[in-house]
């Protein structure tokens, strides 16, 4: 035996190995690429419309009138004209409808508006578009031509922020976690308790080599499947990509860091869990609370103040937030730096728990 | 004819927490024999095993393989010898010649897989699933895993348990086969008919000691000359005989192959 011992053979013989059990078990690639690509079509399709506010008009209502004009202008509204008194009644209040309209025609244009308690915001809102409304007329008709004070509008030219541009990165993240902890939980419960780690053990190959030989593998497959992600969500609904290459490859970057921060998380729970069906409800411990808090879905100012700032440092929030500034931003990937910083501190704290804790055998 | 000791155990113990597994043994193993460690279960035979596997350290005494301690160098020991444990699992997800690449990777080897696969009689089945085989196929191709390396000793635990007479007869035909080559075979058994046809010498264990240590034949001779007897007349043949006679010796995978589906 004159060559001295080649680890890196050895490692890749591992990562290689480990890439084809990937690839053929249909497991890791439902959570990590067929669930968050179902999430990415629905909130695709979905986030091709605008909000919109629904509106019933009154059969006995006046359509004659300006009024009546100026609201049928307004995108924001939808009107429901094909429904009795009762029926609209019956929509009002279950939240359907934002309001009922009845416009009567007197002496005085009159706007019955009856809004309902199961949706007061949109009643709101209704009253106020047709304030602007009502108060145009009145200036007109008093003849008032100069006004003393009258809104300007004007606009900003950029993209559009649609619900694909904030739905991809938590899916991303979603796809990244579940690859980093329930694959590398499953495979090293797995090859510990059926003894492969220990067949392993009589060879020359250090430890060292499996752990980085399974984590090569897991890095490349999830970030495979995070770039089919974002291929679907650019190619087919338009995701933004402000850079285009640039962006995406910056993404891919997060995405590794992400990806080696829950991988930890993934070691942690392999050393945790008893067999692998406790694997699962654990993994779902650390998945699933992020999943819902770390602004997936929707923006984290809208829980409640004492959540907050629980929400705010979640490793998949750091990632969620530096991957939406750099796609959508178009901030480079040093102007991420807190992020990273926070999602570092969460890899340091985490390995330093799985060095320390990883069991190697029964 | 000179033999060569390869393998040398100097007073070896092994205790566990509240349970002293092997209380002491020593012995030498040489070059080219079939070496067995015959015992009940709990003898101390896996255990003693493992130590020389490099997978375990010992409480107290020393073991030599090929020139290496397992206390100084474990890593050249590991790259000389081939190792089946007692229950392992495969890598999952990998056909045969899959395993055997990942393990020629694992010995920083070049492998010839259908070579290797042809001398277990399993070439037909390189790109069968590993988990797809039946229970003398998998203890057949754990042993090809042992001889990625061209070991120069091959450490068997247990190899046929579990297996039909059939396959039991097929392994021990594959075990001389390697032994044959010129690789040095250490297996442990609990077998009495497995170590007195297959093992050149046998290292009786029982309760972490070597109660007796010699060639099957001499042990017998040496038993018979204490005035022992059997008490009842030897038969001409036995049941597994007769089943051997009937069944005739291909159908050994066939019939493993339709029970398991």
């Amino acid at each position: 035996m004159a060559k001295p011992y080649n680890q890196l053979q050895a490692m890749f013989g591992i990562m290689r190995a480990s890439l084809i059990a990937s690839f053929r078990n249909p497991a890791s690639i439902v959570f990590g690429l067929v669930f968050p690509l179902i999430f990415v079509l629905v909130f695709g399709y979905i986030g091709g419309e605008s909000a919109s506010f629904s509106v019933g008009i009154h059969p006995d209502s006046d359509r004659d009138n300006p009024i009546y004009q100026a609201i049928e202008q307004i995108d924001a509204l939808t009107l429901t004209t094909d429904k009795t008194a009762e029926e609209l009644t019956d929509d009002l209040r279950k939240g359907d409808l934002g309001a009922v309209l009845e416009i009567e025609r007197g002496k005085q244009l009159v706007v019955h508006l009856t809004t309902s308690q199961a949706a007061p915001e949109e009643g709101q809102t209704i009253q106020t578009l047709l304030s602007g409304i009502t108060d145009k007329i009145n200036l007109a008709a008093a003849n008032v031509t100069q006004p003393l004070a009258r809104i300007e509008p004007g606009e900003v030219a950029g993209r559009k922020f649609t619900a694909i541009d904030f739905i991809l990165p938590g899916q991303l993240g979603f796809s990244l976690l579940s690859a980093g902890i329930f694959a590398t939980a499953f495979v090293f419960i797995n090859l510990r308790q059926t003894l492969v780690i220990k067949r392993f053990f009589t060879t020359p190959i250090s430890k060292f080599s499996i752990i980085f030989g399974e984590g090569l593998s897991r890095l490349l497959f999830a970030l495979l499947q995070g770039a089919v992600l974002v291929a679907v969500g650019y190619f087919a609904f338009d995701y933004t990509l402000i850079h285009g290459i640039s962006t995406f490859l910056q993404i891919m970057l997060l995405s590794a860091l992400g990806l080696i921060v829950f991988m930890g998380f993934g070691f942690v729970t392999s050393s945790l869990a008893k067999d692998e069906r406790t694997v699962a409800p654990m993994a779902q411990l650390i998945t699933l609370p992020q999943f819902l808090l770390a602004g997936t879905f929707f923006p984290i100012d809208l829980f409640p103040d004492w959540l907050q700032p629980v929400a705010h440092i979640l490793p998949l929030t750091y990632f969620n937030d530096a991957v939406r500034k750099v796609a959508f931003d178009g901030a480079g990937i040093a102007s991420v730096w807190p992020e990273m910083l926070g999602l570092l501190v969460w890899g340091i704290i985490v390995y330093v728990i799985a060095i320390r804790i990883f069991k190697w055998e029964e | 004819m000179a033999k060569k000791s390869i393998i040398h155990v100097t007073d070896l113990h092994k205790s566990y927490a509240d349970f002293e597994a092997v209380k002491g043994i020593s012995f030498e193993v040489y070059e080219g024999e079939i070496f067995g460690l015959l015992g009940p279960n709990g003898a101390g035979k896996t255990t003693t095993l493992e130590i020389m596997e490099t997978l375990r350290l010992p409480s107290g005494g020393d073991v030599e393989v090929l020139g290496h301690s397992i206390h100084k160098n474990p890593q050249a020991i590991k790259r000389l010898v081939g190792v089946q444990l007692q229950q392992s699992g495969f890598y999952p997800s990998l056909t045969l010649s899959e395993t055997l690449q990942l393990f020629g990777s694992l010995a920083n080897v070049e492998i010839n897989t259908l070579e290797l696969l042809r001398m277990v009689e399993l070439e037909d089945k390189a790109r069968s699933m590993v988990k797809d085989l039946s229970g003398g196929q998998r203890q057949r191709f754990a042993i090809a895993c042992t001889l990625v390396n061209q070991p120069k000793v091959v450490f068997l635990d247990e190899p046929s348990t579990g297996l039909d007479p059939k396959a039991r007869r097929q392994l021990w035909d594959l075990i001389r086969k390697i032994r044959d080559t010129g690789t040095t075979v250490i297996l442990t058994t609990h077998y009495m008919d497995e170590a007195e046809v297959l093992c050149d010498r046998v290292a009786i264990m029982d309760n972490g000691k070597i109660i007796a240590l010699d060639s099957p034949d001499r042990l017998i001779d040496a038993l018979v000359s204490r005035g022992y007897e059997r008490p009842k007349q030897v038969k001409k043949a036995t049941l597994e005989d007769v089943f051997l006679d009937l069944a005739g010796k291909e159908m050994s995978d066939e019939t493993e192959e339709q029970s398991n589906g």
